[in-house]
């Protein structure tokens, strides 16, 4: 070794072996979280705060603004929500909405899942599903209205019509990504317990999927309640009671703008409650459980 | 004696975009029941390939693979894979879910009789407190002994295992082999086991099936039936160990030169 220009070598030091303390001296391994961090820790409690704020900066603006024509504040807003809900049925109109929206999205649903299972299962099916999901995905549903109307009249019918055609391309899309995204060991062992065909497709594509799939059901949902809404702007479901829409597109008529607003309103808490409470619990119990999604 | 698995003049293709490769060329071999069969080789030579067309997922161009006197056409639960990468489990079923999942979705058996089986075999290796967990929950050595469990519990024909214990750490592996061992004590179940780690086929295997590379042609067929974690590092075994390194050595310098 060169003198000089070589590093000292690492000193020498003693062996040793110990026995291990006793764990009682480490003191709480775990402590439990102050009311505050438990707070700050919900998302729900997190969220509610934001729209609180929000709300807020509504009223501000609103009173600000001094025009309740053009944008009325939000307790003039809570007002006639309230009202609405009391003397004009706003919740019973909300029922309807909600019902017409259920028959297209189940209807999309059902149809969806067997266009994509016929799509893995043979190429043709598959090419199928890219050519119509391509040609139909980017045209709006409500493009189709004037053509429902001619089929089916004014109702129910043609309303669901564009709802299923609003569900059918984003849902088929998601959950073909989804099954062609399973990956191949997953396949193997599905296919070592003898599983083959359409309970290939449900006990293994589907759950194995089930993320994509999700994710494709939340954005169904989301343009199938902007489809209803805006077809129903157009007319309402029955002569008798129209839906949201409609009590949107009558109040503005009459320049009833908190009624609008009202209206809006329940739209959006109706799109809430079904991302915060309805597709939360099935995430909790499904893609959460199975460690697939944070 | 008649053999279980008769492997016979089995040659493999696959198609990649651009070429028809071919894995292994008329690969002849036995296994006995109870035997710890390994097929040992370097990347490329076909022993995956093998095993997966043994499993019934490739067919071969050119000749046969029968067990118990059977044409092998399809993948079916008489021959349950072990496969390396932990995601082989589905990650919506629990550990039990997961070992009842073949024992019913075969028609094998159902209900109560399948999870007592579940039970039995988990505790086999020794994963009773986690039963009811998921699997993303464990570590990578017990998703392994689940997968192992799994297919125990359905009491196949043969056991498949494709390089099962390569992506743990060596002292999961180590304890994982020495259970494997000890599992076939008990049940003397014949199994298929494919590795390209030397010490690995010798002490798991009973017999070893050294194959070349590009495309996998039989090299030899050795008995490593006494050897056990025991013998690691004896005399017989680092002669039997440096045997074979040179087999497969010789065949990188013949394919380089």
């Amino acid at each position: 070794m060169a003198e000089g220009t070589a590093k000292p070598l690492p000193p020498k030091r003693s062996e040793f072996e110990r026995a291990l303390p006793p764990l009682g001296a480490v003191g709480d391994v775990a402590r439990p979280l102050s009311a505050f961090e438990r707070l700050t820790s919900l998302a729900s409690a997190r969220r509610i705060f934001l729209l609180l704020l929000l709300a807020a900066a509504w009223q501000a603006y609103g009173a600000w603004l001094a025009n309740p024509l053009v944008f009325p504040p939000f307790s003039a807003v809570l007002d006639a929500l309230w009202d609405s809900i009391l003397n004009r049925n706003l919740l019973w109109r909300a029922w309807t909405s909600i019902v017409v929206l259920a028959k297209g999205y189940v209807i999309g649903v059902v149809l969806a899942l067997v266009i994509t299972a016929l799509a893995v299962s043979t190429r043709v099916g598959s090419d199928l599903l890219s050519t119509l999901t391509a040609m139909f995905n980017p045209l709006p549903a409500i493009a189709l209205l004037p053509i429902a109307l001619l089929w089916f009249g004014l109702g129910e019918t043609s309303l669901v019509f564009v709802l299923v055609h609003s569900v059918l391309w984003p849902l088929a899309l998601n959950t073909h990504a989804g099954f062609t995204a399973v990956s191949e060991t997953l396949r193997m062992a599905g296919r070592n317990y003898g599983l083959s065909g359409v309970r290939y497709v449900v006990l293994i594509l589907i759950p194995a999927a089930f993320p994509s799939i999700l994710a494709g059901l939340k954005i169904a949902w989301a343009f199938a309640w902007r489809t209803l809404i805006a077809a129903e702007l157009v007319f309402g479901v029955s002569s008798r009671s129209g839906g949201l829409g409609w009590f949107i597109f009558e109040n503005r008529n009459e320049l009833n703008i908190p009624e609008v607003f009202a209206g809006l309103v329940m739209v959006i808490l109706i799109g809430l409650a079904m991302e915060g409470v309805v597709f939360r619990a099935i995430e909790a119990r499904t893609v959460r459980l199975w460690g697939m999604q944070r | 004696m008649t053999p279980l698995l008769d492997v016979a003049g089995v040659t493999l293709q696959y198609k990649t975009p651009e070429h028809l490769v071919t894995a292994t060329y008329r690969v002849d071999f036995q296994v006995f029941p109870s035997e710890r069969f390994v097929l040992l080789g370097p990347s490329g030579c076909g022993k995956s390939s093998l095993l997966k067309a043994v499993g019934g997922f490739l067919t071969p161009v050119e000749g046969e693979i029968r067990l118990s006197g059977q044409g092998v056409e399809r993948p079916g639960p008489d021959r349950m894979m072990v496969f390396q990468e932990f995601d082989q489990l589905p990650p919506w079923k629990t550990v039990k879910e997961n070992v009842m999942f073949p024992l019913t979705a075969s028609g094998k058996m159902r209900g109560r009789e399948a999870e007592e089986r579940a039970r039995a075999y988990i505790a086999k290796v020794g994963l009773e407190r986690f039963a009811d967990v998921h699997p993303h929950m464990l570590s990578g050595g017990m998703k392994q002994r689940v997968a192992i469990a799994r297919a125990l519990a359905m009491e196949p024909a043969i056991l498949l295992m494709d390089e099962p214990f390569a992506a743990l750490d060596a002292l999961t592996r180590r304890k994982m082999q020495e259970e494997l061992l000890l599992l076939w004590e008990e049940a003397r179940f014949t199994v298929l086991f494919v590795t390209h780690s030397i010490e690995e086929a010798i002490i798991v295997g009973s017999r070893i099936l050294v194959l070349s590379p590009h495309p996998g042609r039989v090299k030899a067929e050795l008995d490593a039936d006494k050897f056990d974690h025991r013998a690691v590092g004896g005399e017989d075994f680092q002669r039997l160990q440096s045997r074979i390194h040179d087999m497969l050595f010789a065949d990188r310098v013949e394919s380089h030169g």
